[in-house]
């Protein structure tokens, strides 16, 4: 009996449902994929940014839905001098601090690139300054500039080197290069991490051969790793650049674009204009004057991130 | 050209000690084949000849020349990795004109000079190509070019055909046999393949954990292995080994099965008794009897996988055998090419 049941068996064909056909729709199946991701992108990033640059053209306060007005904020804002000081100042904080930046954390990249002891330790030390709330470093750099408490000046006048304090945020040009100071200590670690990861992409044998083909330690970095970590250079400079430009925590905290709007960055002034001020309208401007800089950065980086030709595999010329 | 002295060298990493003390002589002009398993010292021995590893004990000398403090780049030698280590950002030519670049050549030379030794490789169409946009033969022309412009006194080679595939491995390692003859430089060439050693050498040296079991010419070693590892690793399919014991003249193999044994071998002793798969003969009128398990026809002969005794063996026969598993073969061994080694220290008697 059960033999042949068990010889009769044949294996069923399932009838799909219409809810699990209906799933295997793939256009709803695309739809359904592409929902969240779309959603988040909306709401969080393509609102926020449409509603800034309405905002832009309209006289919007705090607390007063504003009227459309054309260009009114942008006219008003070319003849402000606080605003161009403040395009300068960005630009200037910008390339000063990338300058920096990379010098350091290409020759600490470089540096940890090599056998030391307790190598891991130390790359682990030097993220550091970037795992630190931005705002904790910018009370603490508050306070090494602190005109009566710094300790840079503890430090030199206990020396002796100087009788009486230093003036870092007090003064314009101190103030700016006191930031700029403080926006290389924290950008580092993220350039020697980044350039340390693409220093390790090198292989070994290459420096080998050059060594064998006669190069000195100069010529090595000049012809083999400058060349191969470029590509990662260009993604990690327009990166570093883009958070530069649009830096707002270590100034706001420091100085508040401070002393006399000296250190005003677009970021600092739009927020100051737009927020504290309540003219939402103006400050929204202020922030969209800053899209051409940041859009031309990011163009310099989708050239400049074309892959070398070098890097190509498929087309055989 | 020179020669290369190899005397007494160690090598140790921390308290691990890779080489115990090796000695070769390379005569000028000689190519010379370090073979042996992964890990038994002979790239590391390359490297340190290129200068990329430092010396622990003992002494490198090239052209007569003690270089154990010597810089790479002034040994006068040069390296084809395994891997090519061809600059990828450059261009063949560029990566082939680069030494002379460092030198401060002008850029007539440096046409010269990589034009000579791209067409000695026919390499001429592919010099403004970058490595990506090479096949991997190609790749492998650009490093040999690469070192042949730097017109050295030694050439070394570490595994350079093993990224290859099969045919094309074949192919380049008649290139570069062909090349030694052409340019007659001396060379060292490290590989863990006994067919790459035996078809290009002039000398092998096989090692293994760091010693060298034996040195000398390709067929030197096939004839007369010095010991077990020797006669194992050199030959393919790999020679048959049987345990056993010699007692009033006779041997005696496994399942008491008597082999037959060549004059002159030792009364008694336990011994292994090693003969080629090539070395096995069809016998029907008075061979050993061996049960067939598996046969591999490869056209111009036939390997058969066998059991006398109970023991696997490996035949490999000129003649087509159409018997199948199961049924037995009578074979019998080339008396003359039989290999003895005793038991305890794997030294051939």
């Amino acid at each position: 009996m059960s033999v042949t049941a068990a010889e009769g068996w044949v294996r069923r064909s399932q009838d799909q449902s219409w809810l699990s056909k209906l799933l295997d729709w793939k256009p709803l199946l695309v739809v359904m994929c592409l929902l969240p991701a779309v959603g988040l992108l909306l709401v969080f990033l393509t609102y926020p940014l449409g509603l800034g640059i309405w905002l832009a053209f309209t006289d919007t306060t705090i607390g007063r839905s504003g009227v459309w007005v054309g260009l009114e904020n942008f006219e008003y804002m070319m003849e402000d001098p606080i605003f161009w000081n403040a395009v300068f100042f960005s630009v200037f904080y910008t390339a000063v601090a990338t300058v920096g930046k990379f010098g350091l954390g290409l020759w600490l990249a470089l540096l940890l690139n090599n056998h030391l002891p307790f190598k891991s330790f130390l790359r682990a030390i030097i993220l550091l300054p970037w795992i630190v709330p931005t705002v904790l470093t910018a009370i603490a750099f508050w306070w090494i500039y602190n005109p009566q408490f710094s300790i840079i000046s503890w430090v030199f006048i206990e020396l002796g080197l100087r009788d009486t304090n230093i003036d870092f945020i007090n003064t314009a040009w101190p103030a700016r290069w006191s930031l700029i100071g403080a926006n290389i200590w924290r950008g580092i670690p993220f350039v020697a991490i980044s350039l340390l990861a693409g220093l390790q992409t090198i292989s070994p044998s290459l420096y080998e051969a050059a060594l064998l083909d006669g190069s000195t330690g100069w010529q090595r970095f000049r012809y083999i790793t400058f060349p191969m970590l470029l590509p990662i250079l260009a993604i990690v400079m327009t990166f570093s650049i883009i958070f530069t430009f649009t830096d707002f925590q270590l100034v706001y905290a420091i100085t508040r674009g401070g002393p006399v709007n000296a250190t005003q960055l677009l970021a600092t002034l739009a927020f100051q204009r737009g927020i504290s001020g309540g003219q939402l309208g103006e400050g929204a401007a202020i922030a969209v004057a800053m899209l051409p800089f940041l859009i031309f950065a990011t163009l310099f980086s989708y050239f400049a991130l074309a892959r070398r030709k070098w890097q190509q595999g498929e087309a055989n010329d | 050209m020179a020669t290369v002295d190899i005397r007494e060298v160690r090598k140790a990493f921390g308290s691990t000690q890779i080489l115990h003390g090796v000695s070769v002589g390379i005569e000028d002009g000689q190519f010379v084949v370090l073979v042996g398993p992964s890990g038994c010292g002979k790239s590391t021995l390359l490297r340190m000849l290129a200068g990329l590893e430092n010396i622990t004990g003992g002494e490198i000398a090239i052209g007569g020349r003690v270089v154990n403090n010597v810089a790479p780049k002034d040994r006068d030698i040069a390296m084809v990795f395994q891997n090519y280590a061809l600059y990828p950002h450059m261009t063949v030519f560029q990566n082939m004109a680069f030494s002379m670049k460092l030198a401060g050549a002008p850029a007539a030379v440096m046409e010269r000079e990589v034009g000579k030794a791209a067409k000695i490789l026919g390499l001429e169409q592919l010099l403004h190509r970058y490595p990506r946009q090479l096949s991997g033969g190609q790749r492998q022309r650009v490093a040999m070019g690469r070192a042949i412009v730097r017109n050295p006194q030694v050439f070394l080679f570490d595994e350079p055909l093993s990224n290859l595939d099969a045919k094309l491995r074949v192919q380049m390692r008649s290139e570069i046999k062909e090349l030694h003859q052409r340019l007659k430089v001396t060379t060292v060439y490290v590989t863990h393949d006994q067919i790459e050693a035996m078809t290009m050498a002039d000398l092998i040296v096989v090692m293994n954990h760091g010693r060298i079991e034996q040195a000398g010419a390709p067929l030197e070693l096939y004839d007369r292995p010095a010991n077990l590892f020797v006669a194992g690793f050199i030959g393919s399919p790999a020679m048959n080994m049987l345990e056993g014991r010699i007692e009033n003249g006779v041997f005696h193999g496994p399942g008491g099965v008597a082999w037959p044994l060549p004059p002159g071998a030792p009364a008694s002793g336990d011994v292994i008794y090693g003969i080629r798969p090539e070395h096995l003969h069809l016998d029907p009128d008075g061979g050993l009897p061996a049960t067939i398990h598996v046969v591999e026809p490869t056209g111009s002969e036939t390997q058969t996988l066998m059991h006398v005794g109970g023991a696997p063996v490996i035949g490999a026969f000129r003649e087509r055998i159409s018997a199948r598993p199961g049924e037995i073969l009578r074979v019998s061994p080339d008396m003359s090419l039989i290999h003895l080694f005793d038991k305890g220290t794997g030294q051939r008697i």
